[in-house]
């Protein structure tokens, strides 16, 4: 029976949440595609997660290494290779993360599969593949099809397919021989970096107010921040604002920050790329103002207020110290 | 030290209204600013900053129409040395497959130690034209790159991981680098410098100086072809406070008073 391969993303001794999305998505394409779902695993001492993959996969390929403790993508792509080679799945699903943009792109060249990234859904339409992408930081979203092949590989989206209670399958663990002679020549894993520490914990912050592109300059943001204290909230911002330097990188929500659940997310000048709203919408109550009324913010947002935030935020602050005042 | 850039214009979007265009398969392009895409304002900046320090040269390379020169000329004014512009009606439709197979058409004839991309482009986001540019030039990559020094042949290089998470790995030249927005701090241009930029050649290379066929670009010579583009479909929709910001400011304060926040 052909195949549909989930290549299991796992750090630091974790498999990462999206392997576990992929393995279900796959289930629902394989029953449709009557094909199976078999997961491949990579690393040094890993046999645990081979199990607890085998919960979701009828085959689970477990290539143990000393050169693959930790993830390369050149050792990746060698093992990868040889796999999709010999078992010729239906496609192959790989994390758009890190990790998976490292890796799918070139492996893909090199085999000649067609790709398609960033996937956010996948179906299989007379054997071809027809995918759905977002463009324009989410504003429009794309159908596409690929070139007809005998295999595909996709990246795939984290935390878009919902993980759901099913029946474990039980499936059989297989291992194979790493094909790896020596360790890469070309690139070497040296070490993590981690986030230095202290700096504040927006992760336990009960109100968040959250900054993006809307506010446009580092000068406005003192304002906001009278605002903050006000509401007695801490202070978290998109991606963008980091990269201009304007707050620190520990302020940072969303995919490449932190995951913040506090009762109440204001964000005020956001427009919502995915990346962002993967981190925040969790949060009990999010109130959003945003110039543009198609944001995708106002997708995820409990109320929205389309206007400016230099209006808004003058004006919340004043009825908030009304309010503190009529309680004192 | 020879760098190549790789840069694509295109459409700001990000607080832009969009509208499907009516073929159904693209955006109205009318009325949008098109400037460099932002991962690869960060590219060309650290190109130049390696070029101020270790010498040598940076080409700045983009495909696209005429309107891209605007981009290119950026490059230009901001420290890039020659711009090439890789231009033919043949390569509308271009996926990032094509669009890596053109650029590593165009850098096999040049000199380089390391080539520089951004991550990801804003408009179509594949995330996949330094990697797979590199795998064609059969050279090692590395992408979501936040921090490089150059040591002789090879490079150090910070990538950006999951969580505020970095790894960092080694590289041996030439390589191609995917570089991450927030890795520098694009510098701004003086007129003078733009000025000066105006009067540089861009040199415009097609399908035949390129020596590729038709087959290998475009629609034809891609693995993805667009159907269909829609709005995305909004699941839940936030109930809208509407009037004076005041009455919006009284309405939110209420809502926070519910709830018990405050």
């Amino acid at each position: 029976m052909r195949q549909i391969l989930v290549l299991a993303e796992h750090r630091q001794g974790q498999i990462r949440d999206v392997t576990v999305e992929m393995l279900t998505k796959a289930r629902e394409l394989s029953q449709k595609a009557g094909a199976e779902v078999a997961a491949v695993l990579l690393g040094k001492d890993v046999r645990p997660h081979a199990k607890a993959l085998s919960d979701h996969a009828s085959t689970v390929f477990l290539i143990e290494d000393q050169k693959l403790e930790n993830f390369n993508s050149e050792a990746y792509q060698k093992v990868l290779y040889k796999l999709i080679d010999e078992h010729k799945p239906i496609l192959t699903m790989i994390g758009h993360t890190a990790c998976g943009v490292d890796l799918a792109p070139s492996l893909a060249v090199k085999m000649n599969l067609p790709l398609a990234t960033d996937c956010i859904d996948l179906e299989f339409e007379n054997e071809i593949l027809t995918v759905t992408r977002q463009m324009y930081g989410g504003k429009v979203n794309t159908k596409a099809t690929l070139r007809k092949s005998e295999s595909y590989i996709a990246t795939i989206r984290q935390a878009t397919f919902a993980v759901k209670e099913e029946t474990p399958v039980n499936g059989q663990i297989i291992e194979v021989a790493s094909p790896l002679s020596e360790e890469s020549p070309r690139k070497r894993f040296i070490q993590y970096v981690l986030p230095p520490p202290g700096g504040v914990d927006i992760t336990a912050a009960e109100i968040l107010v959250g900054i993006g592109r809307g506010i446009k300059d580092a000068g406005n943001i003192p304002p906001v921040e009278d605002l903050a204290k006000t509401f007695g909230a801490s202070l978290a911002c998109s991606r963008p604002i980091v990269d201009k330097g304007w707050l620190p990188n520990d302020r940072q929500v969303g995919a490449s920050g932190k995951i913040v659940k506090p009762k109440l997310y204001l964000a005020l000048g956001i427009s919502g790329a995915f990346q962002h709203v993967l981190g925040m919408k969790g949060s009990d109550l999010i109130i959003a103002v945003n110039k543009d009324p198609k944001a995708p913010i106002f997708g995820v947002a409990d109320y929205g207020v389309v206007e400016d935030l230099f209006k808004i935020v003058p004006a919340l602050k004043d009825k908030i110290n009304e309010l503190k005042a009529q309680k004192a | 030290m020879d760098i190549i850039v790789c840069v694509k214009h295109v459409p700001e979007t990000a607080e832009a209204d969009i509208r499907i265009d009516s073929t159904g398969k693209g955006i109205e392009k009318g009325g949008l600013v098109f400037d460099i895409n932002e991962w690869d304002d960060y590219a060309l900046e650290e190109a130049v900053r390696l070029k101020e320090k270790l010498g040598g040269t940076v080409t700045a390379i983009t495909l696209g129409s005429e309107d891209s020169d605007s981009t290119l000329r950026k490059c230009l004014a901001r420290g890039a040395d020659k711009a090439i512009r890789l231009s033919d009606p043949k390569f509308e439709g271009s996926d990032c497959y094509a669009t890596a197979k053109i650029l590593s058409r165009a850098i096999k004839g040049l000199p380089f130690n390391l080539i520089l991309t951004g991550a990801q482009a804003d408009d179509d986001g594949y995330a996949a034209v330094g990697a797979m540019l590199a795998e064609l030039l059969e050279i090692p990559h590395a992408t979501m790159v936040k921090k490089v020094e150059l040591d002789g042949d090879a490079a150090k290089l910070n990538r950006e991981l999951e969580g505020g998470l970095e790894e960092i790995v080694d590289v041996k030249l030439p390589a191609v680098l995917a570089i991450q927005t927030g890795i520098n701090e694009p510098r701004y241009v003086s007129i003078m410098g733009t000025r000066k930029a105006m009067q540089k050649e861009v040199k415009v290379l097609g399908l035949t100086e390129l020596g590729l066929n038709e087959n290998e670009v475009g629609e034809i010579g891609s693995w993805i072809k667009i159907e269909k583009m829609y709005v995305p479909p909004v699941e839940k929709q936030a109930e809208f406070l509407k009037g004076s910001p005041e009455e919006i400011a009284r309405r939110i304060a209420e809502i926070v008073k519910t709830k018990g926040l405050m």
